[in-house]
């Protein structure tokens, strides 16, 4: 195969010129539910791992069903039964937020089970060593519990959100303009799969950088053996 | 209520579809056994050239696995499907989905068996090779064994990963459960059978997701 051929289909400036403003449309969706996705799934996580280190059993069994079941359904399983189902219950919602909420409930369950399993991971003398210097259960967990148990969760962490964001991508099955689903319908159109290379580079140049601070991440937080 | 069970949980709908979505978690399950060992394959291809320990090798190795962790596997499915027709090579979706999942989960995986391969001591190196092993019959006698039992729980977790991810085959047309669900969906006019999918899902996979649980808070607390 020639390359001009490969450059004309795959880099065909002309092509990437006509598009690049949609494609510019997609980037701003897919940052903005990318920054969504990952503040409110990862607050979410941390409040139900906090909830769940108070051991109260009906709500510590509620939690573990909902980790559970998000961490069982496939994601897009999740965003089409709250795009294309939940109507059917009188609760319709936007593509955006159908897949922004999908993802941040998905993201919460996998964050939880981390969080909770750095907490669970403290010794117990240390709750009964700072609650006996007079510490509130409150501010025994913020003050000496927290700090230890994010400091092992942070690798984890961090390539589960980056693995999670990365499914932002699903929100072009639900027609979701975001980048891949702006760049799809864009090379139909132009009938040249330039703006999907244009698309495929933006994701790289969003989140390399994560997955390389992920890297750095897991050797700067590693167990010294 | 009536209204929720009528669209929701519809027995008559579930009976009609039943035999259909059936037949979709059958290539569900037929598509797993494709990817899942090419996946493993892969990553411990990957692995293995990591160990060589070669600068040069390990800068591409490194590379590749960042490349394939920081792209959406469904653009890299979407790509391969509809991009290479415009070179005039056709190919089936199943390929498609075959080497995009190859692509990506091999990284993943790679990236397991390669913190598994690290943790085996230097002196179980040396001990098989001065027992007349050579470097190869090490490898898959002697540290792939040990190196995979230490990394187990990794292993499956990222298995149940893949598991969930060939719901992506259902964008390029393959009739896995939730392609079927969504079809039987447009066909009864009911969400039923989206529900019905899920539940199979949540069958299948919750007792793994229990198991996992359990063998990764044990990871914590042995540690």
């Amino acid at each position: 195969m020639e390359l001009d051929r490969l450059v004309f289909t795959f880099f065909n400036a002309e092509v990437a010129r006509e598009y690049w403003p949609d494609i510019a449309k997609g980037i701003a969706v897919t940052v903005q539910l990318g920054l969504a996705v990952i503040v409110s799934g990862l607050a979410l996580g941390l409040f139900l791992a906090l909830v769940r280190s108070f051991h109260m059993r009906a709500i510590n069994a509620l939690v573990v069903i909902f980790a559970d079941v998000l961490r069982a359904l496939p994601p897009l399983m999740v965003i089409i039964i709250l795009f294309f189902a939940f109507p059917y219950a009188g609760l319709s919602m936007s593509a955006f937020t159908a897949t922004w909420l999908a993802l941040a409930l998905v993201l919460a369950a996998f964050a939880e089970e981390i969080f909770w399993a750095g907490i669970a991971s403290i010794h117990h003398g240390q709750w009964e060593a700072a609650r006996s210097t007079g510490m509130s259960a409150w501010q025994t967990l913020v003050h000496v519990i927290l700090p230890q148990a994010l400091r092992l969760t942070i690798p984890p962490l961090t390539s589960r959100t980056i693995a999670i964001t990365k499914n932002t991508a699903l929100g072009s099955v639900v027609a979701l303009s975001e980048i891949l689903g702006s760049a799809h319908s864009a090379s139909s159109l132009a009938g040249n799969p330039t703006p999907l290379t244009l698309g495929a580079l933006a994701y790289l140049v969003i989140f390399i950088p994560f997955v390389a601070f992920g890297r750095w991440i897991e050797t700067r937080y590693a167990w010294k053996r | 209520m009536d209204a929720i069970a009528e669209n929701f949980f519809n027995l008559a709908i579930m009976a009609k579809v039943w035999p259909y979505l059936l037949t979709g978690l059958g290539t569900t399950f037929l598509l797993s056994l494709l990817v899942v060992p090419l996946g493993f394959a892969g990553g411990l291809i990957v692995a293995v050239l990591y160990s060589l320990r070669k600068r040069w090798l390990n800068v591409l190795v490194i590379a590749y696995v960042d490349f394939f962790r920081a792209f959406p596997p469904l653009v890299l499915l979407l790509f391969i499907y509809f991009g290479l027709p415009f070179l005039g090579i056709q190919i089936p979706a199943i390929l498609a989905v075959a080497l995009g999942f190859m692509l990506n989960t091999s990284s993943y995986y790679g990236e397991i068996f390669r913190a598994g391969i690290d943790s085996i001591p230097k002196a179980q190196w040396e001990a098989a090779r001065s027992t007349g092993l050579s470097w190869l019959q090490t490898m898959s006698y002697v540290i792939v064994p040990q190196a995979t039992r230490n990394v187990l729980p990794d292993l499956l977790s990222n298995t149940l990963e893949v598991v969930k991810l060939t719901t992506l085959a259902s964008v390029v047309a393959i009739p896995e459960l939730l392609n079927a669900a969504r079809n039987a969906q447009a066909l009864t006019y009911n969400p039923t059978p989206i529900v019905l999918a899920a539940l199979m899902y949540l069958a299948l996979l919750w007792p793994l997701v229990r198991l996992l649980s359990r063998l990764e808070h044990k990871g914590f607390a042995v540690r």
